[in-house]
């Protein structure tokens, strides 16, 4: 026996990596795997019961799973959810390009100022946030008050109470959220590109969007693979802006899948169905930063 | 061996026993059953004569209570009534937790199934919380008490149904009873006098008179009815008191409660379906009533937007502040078939099965919810469910007095109509998204109940 183990102890080339590792991370890991790993497994376990929380659950396999494609009311959720990516993810980056490009571009005076008044959305309590867009999107509101001063009386509307404009006026309030975090991160990743380059490109005879092909987007792709995972995460698992402005209406037109998920289990007691939902949400988080960092990281 | 088996079943139970598998083995979870399995077995009723109403020879005792009664006058009055039942007997110490209403329902669960729950607790009536207690053997059937006590006779039949889950746990509204509640609520029709004077209008005695003046207001250009259902609850209350006037009382509990054959596809109901419609249409609630939130039209219709408002007893306070002297209450006027207000009561205290000392327990209900206790309520500025004494005092022009008043009237006629979104555990969800399609012209009325009626029959069959 002891032969053997000093033999095998003996055939680990120098610098390979030991057992004993494992007892560093092992602090980190047991909390890890207790506070994420376990309740995790405990959801994916739930979800195949059909469960009110207290009396016994009854086995019901991967229904709740095949109610994701098959119920309207949960399938309609994921759908407003990946509408909103567009609001919560694609016109935050886009603006925040835009607005790091102008600010490195044209010196101002008073550049923090702009810059933290810019941010400023992102650090109010979503409560804040969504308490003040309601007043805005009110029908005696700001929003529609300002089209009449202007003449745009035609244009004003119950904007939250709308079938077709709700999705879209909650948007606009999670990319007024979101673009701050975005301008930051770009402003950041500009500073760092070497000013030779730029200097390359006017030589070459580039144009201010030829510079910013060549140069300037290029550089951020790892600021912009961080801004598009975190608000892709943040938009998907975003509910408090939708329970507090629409409470997903009117109808069902604003529901989204993290509301389902806390609905389902505190207020209806459908324990089951909220895991499978959670778990779902889960998923297409974890695909979606997938696809990402291989499409702007370009890793393979 | 087992080629008799159906294939399909047995391809389930091997899905199953390799979903189990992989679960548990691979996270190593140590108990794996379904879960809930280690819940409690149904508790045993206790008989009448078994119960010591006598909480002072209990011996020393600790009584612990959960409620929700934390804001300014539900504190108040339970902190009075604790302190008096403690003075009373010195031998039972109250250890009292209070939490706001969606704190407790999301606690409360897990506080129940633990093995050291508290002995009193406030449960939400309804499917999601009583009802799914009462399944879960977690709560004590309190007949023999309210025999003993004589509660039967102290609260009026339809507040006491509301505490009631059948004996299968397939339904509320009749079977034992699980719980009382402190106070009353209703859904009325609050209007502003001044304006309605100023219109040469009196406050409107029947629901076709409420009706005839809502045309008469708009001519005149005055908004009818302030409304905001943003928040989509709010057109529950709306829709149940047009129905409660155009169905009547009885059609409605049966259809909430699940008893008779009733439907919602029924023809007084699409007519109440088509009376809300028209209202939105006629422009008798604000312009885009769909995106007013439900504070902002409290707030406009007590700075004088609206002639009337129909919201619950619970914004009495609230309106009260500004409006003053020009603010008047009254139980949703009566149609056809008789006085009918949609109402309530407030979370009812039960007794938990595995409380070590229920005849202590029950009796703290019953002190907290005596005459006397009604008389403390009343004076911290609530309406309690059954008003005692203290209500013959109070004037009755004044709001509290119109308030009260309504309520005896209401429950003197036996007319409380339960709350809708009782009717399933889905129900919520479905009738408040029907309501904002209804509303904003999305369904037709027929639709609407076709809506209803489907999640309806989905649980009555399920």
């Amino acid at each position: 026996m002891a032969n053997r183990a000093r033999a095998a102890y003996r055939r680990r080339a120098p610098g390979e990596p030991r057992a004993l590792g494992y007892l560093y991370i092992a602090p980190a890991l047991l909390v890890f795997v207790a506070m994420v790993i376990v309740p995790l497994g405990q959801s994916v376990w739930y979800s195949l019961f059909n469960w009110d929380g207290l009396s016994v659950a009854t086995w019901v396999g991967v229904d709740n799973y095949t109610a994701l494609f098959s119920d309207p009311t949960l399938r309609g959720p994921f759908l407003h959810a990946l509408v909103l990516l567009v609001f919560y993810a694609l016109l935050p980056i886009s603006l925040g390009l835009l607005l790091a490009v102008v600010m490195s571009r044209v010196r101002v005076r008073g550049l923090t100022f702009f810059r933290t008044v810019l941010f400023l959305p992102q650090v109010l309590a979503m409560v804040v946030v969504a308490v003040t867009w309601r007043w805005i999107y009110a029908p005696t509101g700001l929003l529609n008050q300002a089209l009449r001063l202007v003449g745009l009386g035609g244009l004003t509307a119950s904007w939250l109470g709308s079938f077709s404009l709700a999705l879209p006026a909650v948007g606009v309030a999670g990319t007024w959220v979101g673009f701050g975090l975005c301008m930051v991160l770009f402003l950041a990743g500009v500073q760092t590109v070497p000013r030779e380059r730029y200097e390359a490109a006017r030589l070459d005879g580039a144009g201010p969007w030829q510079e910013f092909r060549a140069v300037t987007l290029p550089a951020l792709r790892p600021q912009i693979a961080v801004a598009a995972t975190l608000t892709i995460v943040a938009g998907l698992r975003n509910f408090d802006l939708i329970y507090l402005t629409t409470a997903g209406g009117p109808g069902t037109s604003t529901a989204v899948p993290a509301y389902e998920v806390y609905h389902r289990a505190f207020e209806i007691g459908q324990v089951g169905s909220a895991a499978a939902v959670g778990i779902g949400l889960t998923v297409l988080i974890f695909a979606l930063t997938v696809v990402v960092s291989r499409l702007v990281e370009g890793h393979e | 061996m087992t080629t008799t088996s159906p294939y399909s079943s047995r391809r389930a139970l091997t899905s199953r026993a390799l979903a189990t598998i992989a679960v548990c083995g691979a996270l190593a979870l140590g108990a794996c059953g379904a879960p809930g399995s280690g819940s409690s077995p149904h508790p045993k009723a206790k008989s009448p004569s078994s119960i010591s109403t006598n909480p002072a020879k209990a011996g020393k005792v600790t009584l612990s209570v959960w409620d929700q009664e934390v804001r300014g006058g539900q504190n108040a009055e339970i902190t009075q009534l604790n302190k008096e039942f403690s003075a009373k007997y010195p031998n039972v110490t109250i250890k009292r937790t209070s939490k706001s209403f969606s704190d407790l329902k999301t606690t409360l669960k897990l506080a129940l199934s633990g093995n050291n729950p508290p002995d009193v607790v406030e449960a939400n009536q309804g499917y999601p919380d009583m009802v799914a207690f009462v399944k879960a053997g977690m709560l004590l059937p309190l007949d023999a008490y309210a025999q003993a006590y004589g509660w039967t006779k102290r609260y009026p039949a339809s507040l006491l149904a509301l505490n009631k889950v059948s004996s299968d746990a397939s339904h509320f509204g009749e079977g034992k009873l699980y719980g009382l509640s402190q106070m009353g609520e209703y859904v009325g029709v609050y209007y502003n006098k001044t304006t309605l004077k100023q219109l040469g209008l009196t406050p409107p005695t029947t629901w076709s008179e409420l009706v005839a003046d809502l045309s008469k207001i708009k001519a005149k250009g005055e908004l009818p009815i302030q409304f905001g259902n943003l928040d989509k609850w709010p057109a529950i209350h709306t829709f149940g008191t047009i129905q409660a006037a155009t169905a009547g009382k009885q059609d409605v509990r049966n259809l909430v409660f699940g008893t008779g054959h009733a439907a919602w596809t029924s023809a007084p109901s699409v007519q109440a379906a088509k009376t809300l419609q028209e209202w939105a249409t006629k422009g008798y609630f604000p312009s885009g009533v769909n995106g007013v939130g439900y504070d902002d039209a409290n707030k406009q219709f007590a700075h004088g937007k609206g002639v009337f408002e129909i919201t619950g007893t619970w914004e009495a306070a609230t309106l009260k502040g500004p409006m003053g002297s020009s603010l008047g209450l009254m139980p949703t006027p009566p149609g056809s078939k008789g006085l009918a207000s949609t109402g309530g009561e407030s979370l009812a205290f039960g007794v938990t099965s595995k409380s070590k000392t229920p005849d202590v327990a029950a009796a703290y209900i019953d002190f907290i919810t005596n005459p006397h206790a009604a008389d403390v309520m009343l004076r911290t500025g609530n309406l309690p469910a059954v008003p005692g004494q203290a209500a013959s005092s109070l004037s009755s022009a004044s709001l509290e007095g119109q308030m009260v008043a309504g309520w005896q009237k209401i429950n003197s006629a036996d007319g409380l109509v339960p709350y809708l979104d009782y009717s399933t555990p889905t129900f919520y969800d479905t009738i408040t998204a029907a309501l904002q399609d209804l509303i904003g012209g999305k369904s037709t009325p027929r639709q609407f109940t076709e809506t209803l009626q489907a999640d309806y029959s989905k649980f009555r069959q399920g």
